[in-house]
């Protein structure tokens, strides 16, 4: 399906982007990025080892994928900054995929951070596409200092609890000036079709995949997912009743 | 030197960012590599000439698998 959407006047070709982390191997991993038809694909930037360089994630890529470094685990303005600059230096991309935690456990973002370090990184160039809350105001807040794009989540990270507040999803949708990708919770390929439906540009996926009993199969399952959601969106779903309505003909029934 | 790299403080003889990177073993023309002082990047270009001091805190990365 041709339709493409845009961040920051990029145009992208999938509607799906998948994390990197905690696949079973690295061939799974390639074969899954390869299969979900994913453009866009996350990373971290981590201190190396000090034993020595081994082979990097992104030398395997070779430059297939667009990727989009995260600042995740970063907990304070300054670490979520200073990880974007060195993700950038890094990986000569103004993209970046800021996170700024605000509880170990939940892995919650800290709003009001998260706005300041959006706003120091929009200022000194970055593309930011924030994961962020599912709430309109803190979106708009978001939107406001600049970002690209907002990331609510579904839900927790790494839950697979799948879109826990639909309704703000959709409410977040529809009043967005900027594209909306939902990041986090997925746990299956209906939570995916679901983000979609309810009017997300685009979804991010990496457990879901990951972590997956056969994680190329589900990889497959996202991309359908994506598609088949974002067809539906266009298309348009019926009105809900509380009645039924005969979708056969009334007249010429059999026996009146 | 007293020097902090990647959060452990060491002795280097390191006097410049390209020294300290020869003396832990990492290619300095390996890819997709970033380094930071004292909470700034140095940009690769500058790596040669940039003069590391006693308690810097240096920090090099790369990009790793994340979601």
């Amino acid at each position: 399906m041709d339709d493409p959407f845009y961040i920051a006047g990029t145009s992208l070709s999938s509607r799906l982007f998948v994390g990197t982390a905690g696949y079973p191997n690295q061939q799974v991993l390639l074969d899954c990025l390869e299969t979900s038809g994913a453009e866009v694909v996350t990373v971290s930037i981590r201190r190396i080892s000090l034993e020595g360089y081994a082979e990097s994630l992104v030398d395997l890529l070779g430059g297939r994928h667009r990727l989009l470094p995260n600042t995740a685990g970063c907990a304070t303005v300054r670490d979520a900054v200073l990880t974007a600059e060195l993700a950038r230096e890094a990986l000569d991309t103004p993209w970046v995929k800021l996170e700024l935690i605000g509880d170990r456990e939940t892995l919650y973002p800290d709003v009001e951070q998260l706005v300041r370090a959006a706003d120091e990184l929009v200022r000194g160039g970055f593309t930011v596409l924030p994961y962020c809350n599912e709430d309109p105001v803190t979106c708009q807040k978001l939107a406001d200092v600049g970002c690209a794009a907002v990331m609510p989540l579904g839900s927790l990270i790494g839950s697979g609890m799948g879109i826990a507040n639909p309704a703000a999803i959709e409410l977040i949708c529809s009043r967005s000036p900027v594209p909306v990708v939902l990041d986090a919770g997925i746990g299956t390929a209906s939570d995916a079709t679901l983000a979609m439906e309810l009017g997300c540009d685009a979804v991010l996926v990496n457990t879901a995949i990951a972590k997956s009993h056969d994680p190329r199969r589900m990889a497959a399952a996202m991309r359908a997912a994506v598609e088949g959601g974002r067809l539906a969106r266009l298309a348009g779903r019926i009105p809900k009743r509380r009645f039924a309505e005969p979708s056969s003909p009334q007249l010429g029934l059999v026996g009146t | 030197m007293r020097l902090k790299v990647n959060g452990v403080e060491e002795d280097m003889t390191a006097t410049t960012v390209s020294e300290l990177l020869a003396a832990r073993g990492v290619d300095p023309t390996a890819k997709f590599l970033a380094v930071a002082v004292n909470g700034s990047v140095v940009r690769r270009s500058e790596w040669s000439e940039k003069s590391l001091t006693a308690d810097d805190h240096v920090e090099i990365v790369r990009p790793f698998s994340g979601g």
